[in-house]
């Protein structure tokens, strides 16, 4: 029944379930690098592209670190942009104040040990609140999380020695955005293959089997603790890192810009737009939807910026009408990009090899353990009341009889 | 209440589970009253009784997720009392529920690599899995090779690769019990298997249940309202009402018991008769 043969060797079995399919993203990363770093330091990139390259690549880094919340544990988090926020005033400020005569030698390894002092504490705020708040369901978390991070908004926006209300002035340690997109992109195909590695591996199961049913998960020996406060600590420091690299880009860093509008605009939206537990789909929304920002931005200047606006949130409801209507749910089996990129790549294959062993192909196809997304009914509740009434409460409560009594 | 008998040494050893004077109360409501189980291997054993008699709080207290107000239960001799849910897991107790449980955006195979997790063969750290060291496409494969063989088992083999949700209900129920096989058991605990199946689906769930019990050599323990699946299967039942132990013994006796036919009809008089 199964084609593997006990006996073949490690890198046998390697290459024959190597899959195109499943380094896409890696292969279109590097070939963007490819392109993109020679022209940069050739000088034939405007400093607006370079600009736009940097927040398309720490908006990635972002919208990964709560796609894993989000759409593989799934747990609603509003406050995202807390751990962005604190990656780039500890990172940043690390770097002013530690790494000043680092800086002046060598500022890509200040920036490298600014980014793991930024994410360590990040994620140290993460396991700080993470304790506590992942022991809430549904729309409590959510609502800790927010509260979370108008916390960390307020505070610094008081504490004088991160600017207080002006911001934090970073003139000086701003990297040369010449080559900062570029470390950016690295850092983000770094945390792409880091989460991509734990999803798709036993405890990528285990945290997916939270999110579709937690009653069963803990019944089936998942440690449900251990695994929520995992998601949430790598998320954070994932977040935090992002911060840094926000930070390196940018003159002046304003705490005001991490407040929950952030958290929902450059994070949650992309999220839900690009699938529920769905990385490649969290990663394409993540570039076309700032892109869309920006240049809406620059068409639409002053009294028409609402007409940006307006654009903004029809694009988003067309994609979530498309997405999400049950009443369009025959013409989406019929007209959707999966099909198109099958049909794309069956047409190649077909010009590139004349004759392809269909059955070969086949049985290939057959070995894929196949990857299905969250639902979108999970947000903003994710378990129903019901659920969270009839079990899982300390003894102490009778409401188990009911599913008993039936 | 029938004598006890005295057990030889060997029979002794025999026992899966056994509980002593279980119980729990949810602030003064006796949910269930010293429970004495002692399910010996390789038994089909039966818990049975009217709607709200405790049947899945005791099946609740059993993996863990209640902790008992009094007694304890031992399984394969020894204390597993107050252990959390994921040890008493680990310890080989796996169940179903009564309504299906499954990870619907998962896929079959998956639903099945999910119970797999805690076992020692697969043992695979986080490091291991973050950096694909040989050692994680290694238990990757053995875990898949497994799923696929214990599905295979059940006849879902052809359906690995179909979404968990997309299944016909009778396929689900086998589902979640492939699932709860998965992690190895010693003990295996059935919520209502039988609950809204056909007459032909509850035979065909009959041998299945006999099949899995010699084929995976456990020991099972089922709450059923279907008195033909009980009869048919169980050796031994103890018969539950408002959580105190009506009767216990081989099946057709605690059936026949006047008691129990009261318990399930109601009525006053001693007329055992339907």
């Amino acid at each position: 029944m199964d084609t593997s043969n006990p006996n073949e060797s490690y890198f046998t079995a390697i290459r024959r379930r190597f899959k195109l399919k499943n380094y896409l993203v890696y292969i279109f990363f590097i070939v963007f690098l490819l392109i993109a770093s020679p022209l940069s330091i050739a000088g034939a990139l405007k400093t607006s592209t370079q600009i736009l390259f940097e927040q398309i690549g720490y908006t990635i880094i972002g919208v990964i670190s709560l796609s894993l919340v989000v759409g593989f544990l799934g747990e609603l988090s509003l406050g995202h942009a807390a751990f962005m926020s604190i990656g780039a005033f500890i990172g940043m400020y690390f770097q002013k104040t530690c790494l000043s005569s680092l800086h002046d030698v060598s500022p890509l390894l200040s920036l490298i040990i600014s980014m793991i002092v930024g994410g360590l504490v990040a994620g140290v705020c993460g396991i700080i609140i993470g304790l506590p708040a992942l022991r809430l369901k549904g729309d409590y978390l959510a609502i800790v999380t927010l509260a979370f991070g108008e916390i960390v908004k307020i505070l610094f926006q008081q504490i004088p020695i991160f600017g207080g209300a002006i911001g934090f002035n970073n003139r000086g340690y701003k990297y040369d955005s010449t080559y900062l997109f570029i470390i950016i992109f690295i850092v983000a195909l770094l945390s792409i293959v880091l989460v991509k590695n734990l999803i798709k591996s036993k405890h990528g199961r285990a945290i997916k089997s939270i999110r579709d049913n937690e009653i069963a998960a803990k019944a089936m020996g998942v440690n449900v603790t251990y695994y929520k406060l995992l998601v949430f600590v790598i998320s954070a420091v994932l977040a935090g890192v992002a911060g840094v690299l926000y930070g390196a880009s940018k003159n002046q860093i304003d705490a005001t810009t991490f407040n929950y509008n952030y958290s929902i605009n450059n994070m949650l939206v992309m999220v839900v737009i690009g699938g529920m537990g769905n990385i490649h789909g969290s990663i394409v929304s993540a570039i076309v939807v700032t892109f869309l920002n920006v240049k809406l931005q620059v068409i639409f200047e002053g009294d028409k910026a609402a007409i940006k606006n307006i654009i903004y949130a029809v694009i988003l409801i067309v994609i979530v009408v498309y997405n999400n209507a049950p009443s369009l749910r025959s013409f989406r089996e019929k007209y959707n990009l999966r099909k198109l990129f099958t049909f794309l790549k069956k047409k190649i294959k077909r010009m590139i090899f004349k004759n392809i062993d269909e059955k070969k192909e086949k049985e290939k196809e057959e070995e894929d353990i196949k990857e299905f997304s969250g639902d979108w009914s999970k947000i903003p509740t994710k378990i129903e009341m019901d659920e969270i009434v009839s079990t899982g409460l300390d003894v102490g409560s009778p409401h188990d009889e009911q599913e008993g009594g039936k | 209440m029938e004598e006890k008998e005295v057990l030889t040494p060997q029979e002794e050893k025999e026992i899966i589970i056994k509980t002593e004077n279980l119980g729990i109360s949810f602030r003064g409501l006796k949910a269930v009253q010293n429970l004495n189980l002692e399910i010996r291997k390789n038994q089909l054993y039966g818990l049975i009784g009217p709607n709200g008699a405790g049947k899945t709080t005791a099946f609740n207290i059993i993996t863990g997720v209640y902790k008992p107000t009094t007694g304890k239960y031992y399984l394969c001799g020894e204390d597993v009392t107050g252990l959390s849910q994921q040890e008493i897991c680990k310890k080989g107790i796996a169940r179903t529920f009564q309504n299906i449980r499954l990870y619907n955006n998962m896929s079959v195979i998956q639903n099945v690599m999910v119970g797999m997790a805690n076992n020692p063969m697969y043992h695979c750290n986080l490091a291991q899995t973050l950096f694909r060291t040989p050692r994680f496409f290694k238990t990757e494969r053995a875990m898949r090779q497994a799923g696929k063989e214990l599905l295979q088992v059940f006849g879902l083999y052809e359906l690995r690769n179909e979404q968990a949700s997309n299944l016909p209900y009778g396929k689900q129920r086998k589902l979640e019990i492939a699932r709860a096989l998965a992690t190895n058991p010693k003990l295996l605990l059935l919520d209502e298997p039988a609950a809204g199946m056909n007459e032909e689906e509850t035979r065909e769930l009959m041998n299945t249940i006999r099949f899995v019990r010699d084929k995976f050599d456990i020991t099972v323990l089922l709450i059923e309202h279907d008195m033909k699946l009980v009869s048919g299967i169980c050796d031994e039942v103890t018969v539950l009402n408002f959580g105190q132990v009506l009767t216990q013994g081989p099946t057709k006796e605690a059936l026949a018991n006047k008691e129990v036919i009261k318990a399930y009809l109601g009525g006053d008089d001693e007329d055992g008769n339907n």
